[in-house]
C-alpha cells in the first residue's frame, strides 16, 4: 500500500493488522514494513508522530506490555530483552532457552519441589493433630529441601549469562614494552591502541570487544607492570593489577618466572627476539603464532561460557537464586519446625520475584493435596 | 428519629460478638434473633480455638470480646495443640459443655449497657437512598438505625441435606432466612453458594468406652480470656477410635446415596473439614481414619464423633458407626446432615466489612463465606465496632496483616474472595513469628483503648502489666558474660559479653535461672517471662521481618480509590476482573491480591500517580 502525509507519498510498503489478544504483545499491534533509508523512516516517524495518542516505543516497552498482559512470564521477558542486545550466535542461542520457557519450565519444577517441602512442614504446624500428619512427613521434606538445594547450587555453578554478553575479559598484561598494545592491535584486528617503541606508552586500560570463533572476547589492554614515580603511570599499573584480578583469560606477555597462575604465557615480538624462550611465540608484525594463540584462546573461551544452547543465568536470576539457597540451607540446618517453615516461607517469596507469581493458596493446593485432613 | 445506633442480625458467634462491641464502643445496639434462646448456640463442634482459631480468640479477647470469657466458663476440656513447637504455632483449644456457653454468653449480654435483645424475623433491609437505614421485621414493625449488621450464618436461602431427604432451615429445627435471601439476590449482589456439613450426635451411654483410648484435660492452668476466674468447670475425658475396612465399604457401597455423589449439592464444601465419604473417596488408599469422641457436655449423654461429618441417610450413618470400636450399640441422637447456604463474595466488602454497593450494611460470620465460631466472632468484633464507629462519627477500626490474624482474615476475605468456606491457619500469616497467642493482648489491647472498646476492669490490668513488661525489658538489658550464665545453663561462649535479652535466645533459662540473675523479675508472672522469652528466641527473624513490613505499610500509603483498573494500561483481563472485584484501596492490597505480579502494580503505581498529577 502507499504511505502517504498531509497528500505527498513517503513510501509504498506493507501493512499488518494484529488484533489483540492474540497478538504477542496482547494488544492490538499494527506492523508498517517499509523500504529501509533514514530519509523514508525518518518520514515515516514524524508523519506517525502527528497522530494524536501515537508516540515511539521506549526501549522494551512492547516486551514489557506482553509480560504485562500474560502472553510471556517475566523469565521469557528477560530472555526477549537478552535476545534483542544478541550479537553472537552463542548469546542467540542462550537467549532463545532463556526465551523458550526453559528458565520457567525449571523455576516451575523448583517451585513445585519448594511448595510440596513447605507444605509438609505447614502441615506438621497446622495439622499435627491430624493422623495423616505424622512427624516423618516433615523429615522427609528435609530431604526434598537438600535436593533442591543441590540442584540450584549446580545452576550457580554454571557460566553467568552475562559473559556472552559482555565477552571474556582476557587482559594482557607483562612488563613495559613487551608488546601488548600490537599483539592487542594484532587480536582485535584494527589500530586500537597507539603503539611507540618508547616503553609505557599505554598509560590507561584499553577494551575492545571481539568475536573470535564465533566467541564473544573482550580484549583489555594495560599499562606495563614496573617501579616508577610518575604518579600517572602508578595509576595505571593500579589499574593493570585490577584488571588482572578481574580477568577471565591472562596474556602474560613477560618473564616465564612472573607469570601469573592459569595465565598463558607468551613469548611476544618474535620477529626481533630470537626464540628459546618458553611460551607460545607469537609475532603481531609478521602473524607468526597468530592462529594458535586464537585457537587456544577460543579453546579457554569455550570452557568459561555456557554451553551452546544450555540455560545461562543472568545476574538478576543468581541474586535470586542466591537468596534461595542462602535460605533452603538455613532451613535445612534448622531443626525448629517455625524457623524452618519461615525460611521456606523466604525461599518461595524469592523464587515468586523470578516468575511473579504463586502464593499461600498455591501452598494449600499442595497440601490438601497430599494429606488427608479434615475434622 | 432512629430507634437504635445498630442491629445485628443473628445471635451466632459473629452477631453476639458484633452487638457486645458496638455497645461496648457506646452505640445503641439491638440483637435480633428468631429465638431468644437460640443465642451463643454451637451448631456444630462443641469446641473452641485450635490452631489458628485459638489466636483469633484470644485477639478478639484482646479488644474485650466475649467469646474467649465464655470459653472458659463452659470448657470440660483444655488442651494445648503443638505444645512441643513454638508459641507461635501453639493453638489453644477446649471442648466446650453446649449449655454453660450459651448460658455465658446470654450473662455477658444482658450485663452490657446498651444493649437490647429483640426476638423477631428480620424480613427485609429498610433502604432509602441506596444507603441501610434500617429493618422490616416479620411482625411488621420498622427498627431504624444507622448500621445494619447481617450475621445470618447459613440462614441465608438455607437447604438441609440428609441423605435424600431435603429440607429448608439453617439449623436442624429452626427455620431459613427466605425472604432476606431473597432481597439481596434481588439487589444484585455478588451471592455464592456453599456447603458445610455436621457429624450424627451420638447417645454416649451406648458407646462401649472401655477399649478406647483415652485424652485428658491437659494439666496446665492456662485460659482463653486474660480476665477470667481460671478454670471453673468439672473436665471430662475424650475418646480416640477409628475407621476400618468393613466401615469403608460400606460407606462405598452407599456413595451414590450421597447429595454429595449424586450431584444434589452444587455449594462447594472445605477441603480441610471433608465428609467421610469424601475422605474414603478422595484418599481411597488410607485404610483407617481417626475418629474423637468428644462429650458434649457435663450434664449431657450426648457425643460429637470429630472427623465424620456425613449426608449419608441416616440407615448408612448407623449401619457405618457400628462397625467402629466402642460403638458397635450405638444408637444415633441426631443424623449428621449438609447444610447448602449463600454466602456474599466477601470481595464486595470492604476493609470494615461494609458493602461498597450499599452503605449502612455490614456482613460477618458465613454470610462472608468463613467457617468456623472463632473467624465468626473475629468478623463480628470488626463489624460491630465499625458499625457503631460509623453510627458515632469515630474512626474505623482497621487492623492490617502485620497486626493480627484478624488483619490476615479481613484482608484475606476482600481481597482475595474464596472458593471454599475460609478457615483460619497459621500457615495464612506470613508474619506469624510475631503474631503469638501468648502476646494478642501486647499487640492488640492497646489499639483497642484507643478504639474505645474497652472496659475499665481491663484497662487497668492491661496498664498494670504493660509496665511490667517495660520494667522486665529494661531488668534484661542487663550485660552479662557466659561465665555469668554458666551456673544455669550449658554455655559455649564463657568470654562473649551480651545483653540478658540477647542470651535468652542462644540459652534456655528458666524462670529460676532469670529470678536469680535478676530478682527483680520475682514479681514478674510467668507467662509474662514466658512472652518475652519468646519475643527473645525470634528476635532476628522479628527483626528482618520489620524491613518487609515497613515496605508493605509505605505501599498502603498510596491510595488507589480513583483509579480505574480498566484504565491501566498492560493489565490482564484476568487481574482487571480481580482488581474490579476486590477494589483494593491501596497499592499494597492490590499487590497482594492472587495473580497480581510487580510489574502489573508497577503499571497501577504509574496509574495512580497520573490520576494524582
Amino acid at each position: 500500500m502507499a504511505f502517504r502525509h498531509n497528500g505527498a507519498l513517503l513510501d509504498t510498503g506493507l501493512a499488518l493488522w494484529f488484533p489483540g489478544p492474540a497478538s504477542v504483545t496482547g494488544e492490538d499491534l499494527a506492523e508498517l514494513h517499509v523500504h529501509g533509508g533514514r530519509a523514508v523512516l525518518a518520514a515515516m516517524l514524524a508523519a506517525l508522530g502527528d497522530i494524536d495518542g501515537l508516540r515511539v516505543a521506549e526501549a522494551g516497552e512492547f516486551t514489557r506490555r506482553a509480560f504485562a498482559n500474560g502472553r510471556i512470564d517475566l523469565a521469557e521477558a528477560e530472555g526477549l530483552a537478552d535476545l534483542l542486545a544478541a550479537e553472537t550466535e552463542g548469546q542467540r542461542q542462550a537467549a532463545l532457552a532463556l526465551a523458550g520457557g526453559a528458565l520457567g519450565r525449571m523455576v516451575d519444577a523448583w517451585q513445585r519441589s519448594l511448595l510440596d517441602a513447605a507444605a509438609a512442614v505447614e502441615a506438621a504446624l497446622d495439622f499435627s493433630d491430624e493422623d495423616d500428619v505424622d512427624s516423618g512427613a516433615a523429615s522427609r521434606s528435609m530431604a526434598t529441601i537438600r535436593a533442591l538445594a543441590t540442584e540450584i547450587a549446580e545452576m550457580l555453578a554454571n557460566p553467568p549469562a552475562e559473559r556472552l554478553r559482555d565477552g571474556v575479559v582476557t587482559v594482557l598484561a607483562g612488563p613495559p614494552n613487551a608488546g601488548k598494545s600490537s599483539l592487542f592491535n594484532a587480536l582485535v584486528d584494527r589500530d586500537a591502541a597507539i603503539v611507540s617503541p618508547l616503553a609505557g606508552t599505554t598509560r590507561d586500560r584499553i577494551e575492545a570487544p571481539v568475536a573470535l570463533s564465533g566467541l564473544p572476547f573482550l580484549f583489555v589492554d594495560t599499562a606495563g607492570l614496573r617501579e616508577s614515580q610518575d604518579e600517572i603511570e602508578l595509576l595505571g599499573v593500579e589499574r593493570t593489577n585490577q584488571a588482572v584480578r578481574e580477568a577471565d583469560i591472562i596474556l602474560w606477555l613477560g618473564d616465564a618466572d612472573d607469570c601469573p597462575e592459569g595465565a598463558i604465557l607468551v613469548a611476544a615480538k618474535a620477529d626481533v627476539q630470537a626464540d628459546t624462550r618458553p611460551g607460545l611465540v607469537v609475532s603481531a608484525k609478521t602473524g607468526t603464532g597468530l592462529p594458535a594463540l586464537r585457537a587456544l584462546l577460543a579453546e579457554r573461551a569455550a570452557a568459561l561460557l555456557p554451553k551452546p544452547g544450555s540455560l545461562a543465568l543472568n545476574l538478576r536470576h543468581r541474586m535470586i537464586l542466591a537468596d534461595v539457597l542462602t535460605a533452603l540451607d538455613a532451613a535445612a540446618a534448622e531443626a525448629d519446625l517455625l524457623v524452618q517453615a519461615e525460611q521456606l516461607r523466604i525461599a518461595r517469596a524469592a523464587l515468586d520475584r523470578m516468575t511473579g507469581r504463586a502464593g499461600v493458596e498455591d501452598m494449600l493446593d499442595a497440601l490438601f493435596g497430599r494429606f488427608c485432613i479434615g475434622k | 428519629m432512629r430507634d437504635f445506633d445498630v442491629l445485628v442480625v443473628g445471635g451466632g458467634h459473629a452477631g453476639c460478638e458484633a452487638a457486645a462491641a458496638a455497645a461496648r464502643m457506646g452505640a445503641r445496639t439491638a440483637l435480633i434473633s428468631f429465638d431468644r434462646n437460640q443465642i451463643g448456640a454451637m451448631s456444630c463442634n462443641p469446641a473452641i480455638g485450635g490452631l489458628g482459631k485459638g489466636h483469633l480468640v484470644r485477639e478478639v479477647d484482646a479488644f474485650d470480646g466475649i467469646i474467649a470469657r465464655a470459653a472458659d466458663h463452659a470448657a470440660i476440656h483444655y488442651r494445648m495443640l503443638n505444645a512441643s513447637k513454638g508459641a507461635a504455632v501453639q493453638g489453644p483449644r477446649i471442648q466446650a459443655d453446649r449449655k454453660r456457653f450459651k448460658a455465658a454468653i446470654h450473662d455477658l449480654l444482658a450485663a452490657q449497657a446498651g444493649l437490647e435483645i429483640v426476638e423477631a424475623e428480620a424480613r427485609s433491609l429498610l433502604i432509602e437512598d441506596g444507603r441501610a437505614v434500617g429493618l422490616e421485621l416479620g411482625d411488621g414493625r420498622t427498627l431504624r438505625a444507622a448500621a445494619v449488621i447481617l450475621a445470618t450464618g447459613t440462614f441465608l436461602n438455607g437447604r438441609m441435606f440428609c441423605g435424600e431427604a431435603l429440607s429448608d432451615g439453617g439449623r436442624v429445627g429452626e427455620a431459613a432466612a427466605r425472604t432476606l435471601g431473597e432481597q439481596l439476590r434481588a439487589l444484585d449482589l455478588p451471592m455464592g453458594r456453599l456447603k458445610t456439613g455436621t457429624p450424627p450426635r451420638l447417645d454416649g451411654r451406648t458407646i462401649d468406652w472401655s477399649g478406647l483410648e483415652v485424652q485428658p484435660s491437659d494439666d496446665g492452668d492456662w485460659t482463653f480470656s486474660d480476665m477470667g476466674p481460671g478454670r471453673v468447670a468439672e473436665q471430662l475425658f475424650c475418646a480416640i477410635t477409628r475407621t476400618n475396612a468393613q466401615t469403608h465399604d460400606i460407606i462405598r457401597a452407599a456413595l451414590d446415596r450421597s447429595p454429595l455423589f449424586s450431584g444434589a449439592i452444587a455449594g462447594q464444601g472445605p477441603r480441610y473439614c471433608p465428609s467421610i465419604e469424601d475422605k474414603i473417596h478422595r484418599f481411597a488408599d488410607r485404610d483407617s481414619h481417626q475418629i474423637f469422641l468428644e462429650p458434649e457436655g457435663l450434664d449431657d449423654h450426648l457425643v460429637y464423633p470429630n472427623g465424620n461429618s456425613t449426608s449419608l441417610p441416616e440407615d448408612v450413618q448407623c449401619a457405618f458407626l457400628r462397625t467402629i470400636k466402642g460403638l458397635e450399640s450405638v444408637e444415633i441422637a441426631q443424623p449428621g446432615y449438609a447444610v447448602e447456604y449463600d454466602h456474599i463474595d466477601p470481595r464486595a466488602l470492604s476493609s470494615i466489612l461494609e458493602i461498597r454497593a450499599l452503605p449502612g450494611v455490614f456482613c460477618a460470620g458465613q454470610i462472608n463465606g468463613t467457617t468456623g465460631y472463632e473467624e465468626a466472632a473475629a468478623q463480628g468484633l470488626i463489624a460491630g465496632l465499625n458499625a457503631a464507629a460509623q453510627a458515632l462519627g469515630k474512626e474505623p477500626v482497621i487492623l492490617d496483616r502485620a497486626s493480627s490474624y484478624i488483619g490476615v482474615l479481613i484482608d484475606d476475605l476482600v481481597l482475595q474472595g474464596i472458593t471454599e468456606p475460609y478457615r483460619m491457619l497459621t500457615a495464612r500469616a506470613e508474619y506469624r513469628l510475631r503474631l503469638r497467642a501468648d502476646n494478642a493482648a501486647t499487640r492488640l489491647t492497646p489499639i483497642a483503648i484507643a478504639a474505645g472498646c474497652v472496659g475499665e476492669e481491663r484497662k487497668i490490668a492491661f496498664a498494670a502489666r504493660s509496665a511490667q513488661r517495660e520494667a522486665a525489658l529494661d531488668a534484661l538489658q542487663l550485660v552479662l558474660t557466659g561465665a555469668d550464665l554458666s551456673n544455669y545453663a550449658e554455655v559455649r561462649a564463657a568470654g562473649e559479653k551480651s545483653t540478658l535479652f540477647d542470651w535468652m535466645r542462644f540459652v534456655d533459662l528458666s524462670d529460676d535461672a532469670l529470678v536469680a540473675l535478676v530478682p527483680s523479675l520475682a514479681a514478674m508472672p510467668s507467662s509474662l517471662l514466658a512472652e518475652i522469652r519468646e519475643d527473645a528466641r525470634y528476635a532476628p527473624y522479628l527483626l528482618r521481618q520489620d524491613a518487609e513490613i515497613r515496605a508493605m505499610r509505605a505501599n498502603e500509603a498510596i491510595g488507589l480509590d480513583s483509579v480505574d483498573f480498566r484504565a491501566v494500561h498492560g493489565l490482564s483481563t484476568e487481574m482487571v476482573e480481580r482488581l474490579s472485584a476486590a477494589r483494593p484501596s491501596t497499592l499494597g492490597a492490590a499487590g497482594r491480591i492472587r495473580g497480581i505480579t510487580p510489574a502489573a502494580v508497577a503499571a497501577i503505581l504509574v496509574q495512580a500517580k497520573r490520576k494524582a498529577a
